[in-house]
């Protein structure tokens, strides 16, 4: 059999779960004292595992490179959580969250994971609720749901703008009260340098303690990777600093498939880089598209004139404006989906009608004047005051929207220095989000037998787009609901294997491997830092191989790419040394990771001939500058496999099949 | 009762326990004024409150030794949580701006305390050894109508009178923390009611001491 | 931004090599930054600079650069997170200064937060406080009772949502006069001690973590409320008496 059996159970799609719980096989509570499981990082998918292993009984050892688990970038989501709860009785259920899903993810993710997960959905609700997370309720006590861009019914919960947050703590605190009992071992400022395979079985990992440089061996049972997306890869990004590929690319290059890496979403509001020295980009969370409504001039030299700083949007008359996605997309309007609503801005920016009066010049306006004047009417009308002037109206509406998005509003003015009241914000698309990643079968385990992957790491169930509020959706179903079920059936058979021990040839070459790659960084004297190289290469992958593509771009961009990749080995330099707090260290081997990861990257953008979801192609749209999908041939997950360098992996195709919804062009027209 | 103990050398039972103690010296001191107001309007009254005062046995031998107590574990576990906070940072910053965030009154209780200990000394010098001299060591006979007197003369002398004005100035800033301080400490928080605690704080920190610096200059002024 | 808004500045950053050695302040020149950069961009900037010049960089903790995981801990000019109110180190921004200006950089100090390295500190403290007692136990079964089961008053709700918006950076400890970590603990006691599902736990909970709050070598709250003002998100003293009520029915309850 191929290597690429997705182990899909058989049966109705509804009863597969089920079905598959009934079947597999349990280890019981003593034994499961005598097993060892590591999980890497401690997000919502690797927090929710690892507290649910150590409850079920097993050790586990969790590892993640902040200095607190609390800290993990799952902390960023603001939005909300989808959940098929049907609480709003407005016609929501399992199938329909499966169908938006799939719908969502333009077709290109494995119908039986979606379902899944659509049906655990309600499950994770109750247990936060349980772990005391304060969801956002209403004033008869219940909790309160909201929508959320590419669906028709109300399914998000949501805790303000800090859903992530309050779900990562509630993971944190179950994780606490594992750590005070001595079920989970917790590996602060730890991070995993690579992966120990003894007999064909993950066995443990290489980790370097932060804090001392030292190099640690670490034993278990299983491996489980939970170590979020690689959108950094393109140096900016709405991720984290720290957030890195390292632990999925080290698992690749021994042996699990990396499935495609060219799926990545592109956020739509973000604040527009400001210049040079930007470090990172900011998320304003989709919620705004609710009431904001995003416009460019409708002639260029009003544009000019804004960018060169003669005109303010102010100045720009009703009639002169142009609201692309109302004109394009006349039913979902500002609501389309975050790839379409990207790919929009980026098309008027690249025709020259962007408002970025910063050094890139790349922008689009998201006014809120309309709902200002909207709110405001209409809370005057209810007060008793009809004929209210329009200052008063203005005043009445800007509190309106400051009760439904103050929070936000006061971010962007603190990031800006401009009031969002009073002038349209600028917005630009970021990256955000990686659907790619490690590829995994039904039971989440990778191509390596006992390395499991969950959460963002994985190449998940969200195919080639993700909805809104399903990431944390996704992250808390792997761990709290699939992974503790799945890991037993493997897990059983190793009861009687007893400690691995670390004395064993396998880990002294795991090890000799990291510590000669950290001598190298240490004692290469080169003439650029870190981030000049990754600053530069993630020009070329935002240029080449960002929102939009095309053969010429990407076969440059795998050129760019290996140059610089080549220099980079060459000129890097490592100041300090290798025994102790060492940033500039750890940055170094996560860009040489990203390097190798955003070669494949490009390659299976190339080999993609169509364009779905994230990936979109220029040579693959209608007339209209829609996307093209090719269902004859690429109804299928492009998993890779590591050969050496990454011009030699080679593809394995996992096709997908539907039976339970049919292929369709996604239109929001 | 092992859990008396843990309760009163954790941390919160500490604060408790300041904050009741600065509660009972709240009460003492408004009576303390009460009394001593009566003596710029009624030496008679005055002097019968005193009486009483000075020779009930529940007063003498039960609420004074109480009043002492309070007054001594105020002050003691002052020092102690003094000394225990700055040991809990051992480096200093470089620059600090407390101004930007805390009153002054709130980061200096210590030193406000402190002068207030310095006063009491000074005011049991004045009053309570003579007294406690005056009816226990000496055994001298009572008489009812002497209170006055003792009083009022003692603010004959202007550098007296200014220590005690300046002492209650550093009194009112001590009370203009310390006042919300022992609510905040003791739980009592509520949206609706901690606003008027403070409001009522704040008239008290002002009032009494005001009050005491009236007395003072009062009785000063009566003898010129 | 041109050339000629670019800030000049002078900074004063401690150095520490390891948490047994004595650091001390060093200065060092940054030119050119634009005022639209955040603090952080204008560190990574020095570090640069530093590289090039073969010197080791500061280390500092950063990680999301939006104000919410809570990493990032610098006492900016005698302010824990710098000037300005509820900011994170990496939500201040370039144009808080002016050109010319001297900037101190120190690390969070308090004897529980020990420093690592330059302005890195341990808060391992408050992952040790959370394992006293900081969680609901409830285990992850398909089986929890629906989360509709238990309405829960908004109002109460809503403060258990306030409190539970602590990012754990540790800036109340830092600026507090005396190194307490009440605003923090507070926090979470009165995110379970609002909601019916913290209930059944809460004394024990308030006992346990308040003990270990002490066993860790944290001053004492002396109500200053510097903690509330410097916090980043913003969490009420309020708290801190809830903590106080609550540690008291834990104690004599």
């Amino acid at each position: 059999m191929s290597k690429l059996d997705s182990k899909i159970p058989e049966g109705p799609i509804k009863d597969k779960w089920t079905n598959h719980k009934n079947n597999i096989k349990l280890v019981n509570p003593a034994n499961k004292r005598l097993i060892d499981v590591i999980v890497v990082g401690t997000g919502l998918a690797g927090g929710s595992a690892a507290a649910t292993l150590a409850e079920l009984g097993y050790n586990v050892k969790a590892f993640c490179y902040q200095d607190s688990p609390r800290r993990a970038h799952s902390i960023a989501a603001q939005g909300g959580i989808n959940a098929a709860k049907n609480y709003q009785g407005d016609g929501d259920s399992t199938y329909r969250l499966f169908y938006d899903t799939v719908k969502g993810g333009d077709y290109r993710s494995r119908e039986a994971n979606v379902y899944r997960l659509a049906e655990v959905s309600a499950n994770i609700i109750d247990q936060c609720v349980a772990q005391g997370v304060p969801f956002a309720r209403d004033y008869g006590g219940l909790l309160d749901n909201r929508s959320f861009g590419g669906v028709q019914v109300s399914r998000t919960f949501y805790a303000k703008g800090q859903t992530g947050q309050q779900l990562l703590l509630g993971c944190y605190s179950a994780m606490s009260r594992q750590i005070g009992k001595g079920k989970i071992q917790m590996y602060n400022r730890h991070e995993m340098m690579e992966i120990v395979i003894v007999d064909g079985k993950a066995r443990g990992i290489i980790a370097r303690n932060l804090v001392t440089g030292e190099i640690e061996r670490h034993s278990a049972h299983a491996v489980v990777i939970a170590s979020g997306g690689y959108g950094n890869v393109f140096f900016l990004s709405t991720n984290a600093m720290g957030s890195n590929v390292s632990a999925g690319w080290k698992i690749h290059k021994k042996g699990a498939y990396f499935a495609n890496p060219c799926f990545t979403q592109i956020h739509p509001t973000c604040i527009p880089q400001h210049g040079d020295q930007q470090s990172k980009l900011t998320l304003m969370s989709e919620s705004l598209r609710n009431d904001g409504r995003i416009w460019v001039p409708a002639k260029k030299e009003d544009a000019e004139a804004i960018r060169a700083g003669k005109l303010k949007p102010t100045d720009i008359a009703e009639e002169d404006r142009d609201y692309y996605l109302e004109r394009r997309y006349p039913s979902f309007g500002n609501l389309v989906p975050r790839d379409v609503a990207s790919r929009a801005a980026k098309e008027r920016s690249d025709a020259g009608f962007g408002v970025g009066t910063n050094e890139t010049g790349e922008a689009v306006y998201l006014d809120f004047s309309s709902a200002i004047m909207r709110y405001g009417k209409e809370d005057a009308n209810v007060h008793g005051h009809p004929d209210a002037s329009e200052e008063e109206i203005r005043a009445r509406g800007e509190k309106v929207v400051e009760s439904k998005y103050g929070n936000l509003f006061q971010m962007y003015e603190k990031i800006t220095a401009d009031n969002p009241y009073k002038t349209p914000m600028k917005i630009y698309p970021a990256v955000h989000y990686t659907m790619g990643g490690v590829w995994v079968d039904y039971n989440l385990m990778t191509t390596i037998d006992g390395c499991y992957c969950i959460g963002e790491a994985n190449f998940s169930d969200h195919g080639a787009n993700r909805l809104g509020a399903s990431a944390l959706m996704q992250g808390l179903a792997d761990g709290y609901f699939v992974l503790p079920y799945t890991i037993g059936d493997y897990l059983a058979g190793d009861i009687r294997t007893g400690e691995i021990p670390t004395d064993t040839a396998e880990f002294d070459e795991a090890e000799k491997s990291v510590k000669e790659r950290i001598e190298f960084f240490i004692n290469n004297k080169g003439k650029h830092s870190v981030d000049h190289f990754h600053k530069r290469f993630g020009k070329v992958m935002w240029n080449k191989v960002g929102m939009a593509r095309n053969k010429e771009g990407l076969k440059e961009a795998i050129e760019e790419i290996k140059a610089i990749r080549e220099e980079f080995w060459k000129e890097v330099t490592v100041p300090g040394s290798a025994d102790g707090i060492n940033q500039e260290l750890e940055k170094a081997g996560r860009v040489a990771d990203f390097l190798e990861l955003g070669e494949l990257f490009a390659r299976d953008a190339l080999e993609r001939n169509e364009s779905c979801g994230g990936h979109f192609r220029e040579e693959y749209q209608t007339e209209e500058g829609e996307a093209v999908r090719d269902d004859k041939n690429y109804t299928y997950v492009s998993a890779w496999e590591y050969k050496g360098e990454p011009s030699e992996a080679v593809l394995h195709k996992e096709d997908l099949k539907y039976e339970n919804i049919e292929l369709k062009t996604r239109s929001y027209k | 009762m092992g859990w008396t103990k843990q309760f009163f050398s954790s941390s919160i039972g500490r604060k408790f326990a300041m904050a009741l103690s600065a509660l009972f010296l709240l009460i003492f001191l408004l009576q303390h004024l009460a009394i001593n107001m009566t003596s710029t309007f009624s030496e008679e009254i005055f002097n019968e409150l005193s009486h009483f005062m000075g020779t009930n046995p529940l007063v003498q031998f039960l609420l004074q030794p109480i009043l002492i107590f309070g007054v001594v574990f105020h002050f003691m576990m002052g020092f102690v949580l003094e000394i225990k906070n700055k040991n809990s940072r051992e480096v200093k910053y470089a620059i600090n701006k407390g101004s930007a965030n805390s009153s002054w009154m709130s980061r200096n209780m210590i030193w406000s305390g402190l002068f207030i200990l310095f006063f009491l000394g000074f005011h049991f010098y004045d009053f309570w050894i003579p007294e406690i001299n005056y009816k226990y060591v000496q055994f001298k006979p009572e008489d009812p109508d002497r209170y006055y007197e003792e009083v009022a003369h003692m603010f004959a002398n202007p550098i007296r009178v200014v220590i005690y004005i300046l002492s209650f100035v550093f009194l009112s800033l001590h009370l203009l923390h310390g006042f919300q301080s022992s609510f905040q400490s003791i739980g009592a928080r509520h949206d609706k009611y901690t606003p008027a605690i403070r409001k009522l704080g704040k008239i008290y920190a002002i009032g009494v001491p005001v009050g005491f610096i009236f007395i003072a200059i009062y009785h000063y002024l009566n003898l010129l | 931004m041109s050339a000629s808004e670019g800030l000049n500045l002078t900074l004063k950053v401690w150095r520490q090599n390891g948490s047994k050695e004595k650091g001390k302040m060093e200065t060092y020149q940054v030119s050119d930054i634009s005022p639209d950069s955040s603090f952080l961009e204008m560190m990574d900037i020095l570090n640069e600079q530093l590289i090039e010049e073969g010197k080791e960089p500061v280390a500092f903790d950063h990680d999301c650069r939006e104000g919410i995981c809570g990493m990032c801990s610098m006492y900016i000019n005698g302010e824990a997170h710098g000037p300005g109110e509820q900011i994170t180190t990496c939500q201040l921004h370039m144009r808080e200064f002016k050109d010319g200006d001297t900037i101190h950089i120190e690390p969070w100090r308090a004897k529980a937060f020990p420093v690592i390295k330059d302005l890195v500190v341990d808060r391992g403290a408050f992952d040790r406080i959370m394992a006293a007692g900081g969680f609901v136990s409830v285990n992850t079964s398909g089986n929890t009772q629906d989360a509709n089961a238990i309405p829960v008053d908004k109002h109460d709700a809503d403060k258990a949502f306030d409190a539970a918006t602590c990012i754990g950076c540790g800036a109340c400890v830092a600026t507090c006069k005396n190194a307490s970590a009440m605003l923090f603990v507070s926090a979470k006691v009165s995110q379970f001690a609002l909601l019916p599902q913290g209930q059944v736990e809460a004394k024990e909970r308030a006992v346990n973590m308040v003990n270990k709050m002490d066993e860790e070598g944290f001053g004492n709250c002396t109500n200053t409320g510097a903690c509330e003002v410097e916090c980043p998100k913003g969490i009420s003293l309020e708290n801190i008496a809830r903590m106080n009520r609550e540690y008291l029915k834990g104690s004599f309850g």
